[in-house]
């Protein structure tokens, strides 16, 4: 072989090699693309079934129930017209509060609650819920989330 | 011909991601639409802050067009959109009412008098049910109230003059509510 | 009076980096003499101005100075000395202060240590750093002054965001912005050699020292944020491919790709209008990064405040730096040819597969962290990518690019010659793929797929290395810094591997709920929980718990994972209690009371972790090594002839 046409063949090589590892990649991505709901969207149906996507809301106030000493937790995530009962097995986020926004990642199951595995706690610093930043002129009366 | 193609293509990928930027600086990634746009203002009555012997309430809106801000001393963004608040209050196209939210009473006097005032009334709101009512997830949040008690618009985040200009008062004029 | 000394010492920064600029692109093109030196006096000028705003920032911090609006929203009265230092870039506008410093302290070193290259072109890589200053400045100036006044004056600060209250996290930043804009003289240099139309290929030898040392500084800065993440978030994940991180990363792998492309470039005269490309790519994604985190085009857990106007300000910048060079490029790039040709199984040809795929890596990143705005944009609802994406979308390029690495560091330059390495590879090759599999099956108990493969790699990739020093065993003080570089880095690449392979297909998580007295046992390790106690520290309290781990009744350890409560701010931040050892980290990171005396707790086992950091610092101080090759000091013949006697060449 003429030294060009190796070069070629490598440039050839390169290009099916990468061709086959974007395909496969965009498979996985096609896979692991989840798409947001919000509470209102999901009761009108709109939430893919058996499907993984992310839910947000806030946690509506006194919904937050748990069985003294398990550490499975339920909730309802609403956004003031719709709410959605979420349960979640494990640590929630530092930020998690009732009232406060979350995202949760996980799917619905038949009986319509939302079986989380992961939840997130909205977190942006301009815009704040009040237990995020407690008063900024009372440094000594601070010390601890309400 | 190809030769010099070739060398083009980074540069009109480039371009196209330029084209997704501009839409993408377009909206706002913390915006999630609020039910409440369209719909009745929830209604309240609660202390006022400058005075616990006065109730402030919806009812004393009503038939009026109005800014309702959510507001409190602990929130970084709140001293960020004072000065605007302030320019909005100044300009008297509507008044604006404060939501004090989870606040110490005194604290917030003080602010009111360090920073100025931009508020026609206060609302003193130290549970923070209203602000559940009204579907609050953080401070500061500024809604528009028409006349006849509809929410117009909501903005999540500081208040600028900008977002002012652009998206509140194009309503304001839209709907004629300037008192 | 101090904070508006800082504000005036931006703006003389700003008409020195104009004068930069002028002086030494106009002074090149004219070929006057007279301007091309006085580039660089504007640049130390420049360099004398930032360096005193920032003395100024950091003073206003030190003295609490709450009448300044970025000091009042990033620090407070009981934040200590340390912290109060690194608040100074603790936020937005002062982080852009830092970004900006670090870009004058790169072209004063540029302007100091370039004394091998001819005059225009010197003052051409001067002029385009001072192009890309005058863009950064101007941004800071207009729309982000970190000296604005707050009138009145806060009584009381705001606090530093307790998660960067760290020793790690403070430094993180420095080191980052290094890197990124360590990347511009790279750049720099590309758009001069575009600008001249320079057929040789000196260029890549002057631009490789400054692009290690980017990619050094890039390396031990993500590092940093990675080992943070791991004991800080409370989650005990060392990456999340979170957009920021991403943006982090996109010009690493760039980076890593530009280094061996300028060795075949300079080398070999190969590849010269790629490697240009790759140089200008590698900027543009640090800006990209830059432009993706400040903008709010993307939201991350950890972006920084976001603003539309300064998200305009960046993409017009973006569009003049990157669009400008890519115009450059697409211009003067054909003019370039580079027609030696090269054998398939030379060191050529594995330096370009090697680019190809730390190419396709990057891109395949680029693509997952834009997929949302691009589905956002077109209407198609809004989305996020899963990590597990990412897993796959970096696996899929690196796994054959490890493969082919073990071989291509012994290969020649110009030709297919293995020689009397074949056999010893081959081996080499057979022993690490019985040894991933057995590993995988005897250490850890379970032939899981990804494990295995990712053993052998790693085995692979170490054991070819040290094949490499042993086949040079007569000759290693000879050996010049850039072999030892390479053998250093590409070890760092092994243990790398290792730690990842290890972490991700072995490693247990268990979220549980633990009563005083009660145990669970994880991987042989008995994890006891003993209770907890209210703790006090400078400016926190916390609730500190205990948790004894035994194994066979041996006491292995005591930790106390904390949940901290910081007096400015209420919210709570979990401080893990972590026991590491070079074969695994015990991990127990303290959740919530959940009543009835019990605990919510998350206990992990983490097999080789270490090996990541360890091996990614590795991979740095590979870097830091082929800086100090002589070659890079004298003024060297343009090509440098197949290197002497040594059979491991140097990439």
């Amino acid at each position: 072989m003429t030294p060009r046409r190796k070069r070629m063949l490598a440039v050839a090589a390169i290009v099916i090699g990468v061709g086959a590892a974007t395909a496969v990649a965009l498979q996985a991505m096609n896979e692991n693309i989840m798409y947001f709901y919000s509470p209102s969207q999901i009761s009108a149906g709109e939430a893919p079934a058996g499907r993984a996507f992310r839910l947000g809301g806030l946690v509506s106030a006194g919904s937050v129930e748990r069985t003294p000493g398990s550490i499975e937790v339920r909730f309802t995530v609403t956004d003031n017209a719709r709410s959605i009962p979420v349960s979640y097995s494990g640590l929630l986020p530092d930020l998690f509060r009732e009232g406060q926004g979350v995202i949760a990642h996980g799917r619905l199951d038949d009986a319509g609650v939302f079986k989380a595995d992961e939840v997130l706690a909205k977190h942006d610093e301009n815009y704040m819920p009040p237990e995020v930043a407690e008063s900024l002129h009372t440094p000594t009366a601070a010390g601890g989330a309400s | 011909m190809s030769r010099y193609l070739k060398f083009l293509i980074p540069g009109v990928l480039f371009l196209i991601l330029v084209v997704f930027f501009v839409i993408g600086l377009q909206r706002d990634p913390r915006m999630i639409p609020s039910p409440l746009i369209g719909k009745p203002a929830p209604e309240f009555a609660l202390e006022d802050l400058s005075d616990p012997q006065r109730t402030v309430g919806t009812s004393d809106f009503a038939g009026r067009m109005y800014l309702f801000n959510v507001w409190g001393t602990w929130c970084g963004g709140c001293r960020e959109e004072h000065e605007a608040l302030l320019m909005i209050a100044s300009s008297g196209v509507v008044p604006i009412v404060g939501l004090n939210w989870k606040d110490d009473r005194s604290l917030a006097q003080r602010w009111l008098r360090q920073l100025g005032n931009p508020y026609e009334t206060v609302a003193f709101d130290p549970e923070g049910q209203v602000a559940i009512d009204w579907g609050v997830y953080g401070a500061p949040e500024t809604f528009l109230v028409a006349a006849d008690g509809t929410v117009l618009a909501k903005r999540i985040g500081p208040m600028t003059m900008d977002v002012w200009q652009r998206e509140f008062l194009p309503l304001i004029s839209g709907s004629g509510g300037a008192s | 009076m101090i904070p508006e000394l800082g504000h005036f010492a931006l703006i003389l920064a700003l008409l020195l980096s104009g004068a930069q600029a002028f002086f030494g692109l106009a002074g090149a093109s004219r070929g006057n003499v007279a301007w091309m030196r006085a580039a660089v006096p504007a640049v130390t000028g420049q360099f004398v101005f930032l360096m005193l705003a920032f003395g100024v920032l950091a003073w206003s911090f030190v003295q609490f100075d709450f009448s300044v609006r970025y000091v009042a929203m990033t620090s407070n009265s009981l934040l200590p000395l340390f912290y109060r230092i690194s608040a100074v870039w603790g936020g937005h506008e002062g982080s852009l202060l830092l970004w900006g410093l670090m870009l004058a302290t790169w072209s004063v070193g540029v302007a100091a240590f370039s004394r091998s290259m001819p005059l225009p072109f010197k003052s051409r890589v001067l002029g385009v750093l001072g192009l890309v200053s005058i863009g950064f400045l101007m941004f800071m100036l207009f729309t982000s002054s970190p000296f604005e006044r707050l009138v009145p004056a806060a009584p009381e600060g705001n606090d530093l965001n307790p998660l960067l209250q760290d020793v790690a996290l403070a430094l993180h930043p420095p080191m980052l912005y290094l890197g990124y804009v360590g990347f511009s003289v790279a750049f720099a240099f590309a758009c001069a050699t575009l600008i001249e139309g320079r057929t040789d290929v000196s260029w890549a030898r002057w631009a490789r020292p400054w692009t290690l040392a980017a990619w050094l500084f890039l390396t031990v800065g993500i590092t940093l944020g990675s080992w943070w993440a791991y004991y800080e978030l409370g989650w005990g994940g060392y990456w999340f491919w979170d957009p920021v991180e991403n943006a982090s990363f996109m010009p690493w792998l760039a980076g890593a790709a530009l280094i061996h492309s300028l060795a075949v470039t300079e080398k070999r005269g190969l590849f010269k209008t790629w490697t240009l490309l790759l140089a200008v790519v590698a900027f543009s994604l640090s800006l990209l990064g830059t432009f993706l985190v400040r903008s709010g085009v993307l939201v991350s857990v950890h972006a920084f405040a976001t603003d539309p106007a300064r998200g305009l300000f960046i993409l017009g910048f973006l569009i003049a730096v990157i669009g400008g060079a890519l115009t450059l490029y697409a211009w003067r790039a054909p003019l370039l040819k580079s027609e030696a040709a090269f054998e398939l199984a030379s060191r050529e040809a594995f330096l370009l597969f090697n680019n190809a795929l730390l190419v396709a890596a990057t891109g395949l990143i680029l693509l997952g962290t834009l997929y949302p705005l691009f589905m956002d944009a077109l209407n198609l609802g809004k989305i996020s990518v899963g990590p597990p994406y990412f897993g796959v979308a970096f696996l899929i390029p690196m796994v054959p690019l490890l493969m082919l690495l073990g071989v291509g560091m012994h290969a020649a330059w110009k030709r297919t010659r293995l020689g009397h390495l074949k056999r010893p590879l081959l081996a080499l090759a057979i022993v690490s793929a019985v040894a991933g599999l057995l590993v995988a099956a005897f250490v850890y108990g379970e032939v899981h797929y990804m494990g295995a493969v990712g053993f052998a790699v790693a085995f692979w990739v170490l054991s070819s290395t040290l094949l490499g020093v042993w086949e040079n065993r007569g000759q290693l003080g000879k050996a010049p810094a850039g072999f030892w570089g390479m053998t250093v880095a590409h070890f760092g690449v092994g243990l790398f591997a290792l730690g990842v392979t290890g972490v991700e297909s072995y490693r247990i998580e268990r979220d549980i709920s633990l009563g005083v007295g009660e145990t669970t046992t994880l991987q042989g390790y008995q994890f006891e929980f003993m209770g907890t106690r209210d703790v006090r520290g400078p400016n926190y309290r916390a609730i500190e718990g205990e948790v004894v781990i035994t194994r066979d009744g041996k006491l292995v350890k005591t930790l106390h994972p904390q949940k901290r409560f910081y007096a400015s701010g209420g919210n709570p931040m979990t401080e893990a209690g972590i026991h590491a050892r070079l074969n695994r980290d015990l991990f127990v990171a303290l959740g919530e009371d959940l009543g009835a005396g019990k605990w919510s707790m998350r206990v992990q086992y983490k097999p080789l972790i270490r090996y990541i950091w360890l091996g990614a610092l590795l991979m740095a101080l590979g870097g830091l090594v082929s800086m100090t090759d002589r070659r890079y000091r004298a003024r060297a013949p343009a090509t440098v002839p197949a290197t002497g006697g040594l059979k491991g060449r140097v990439a």
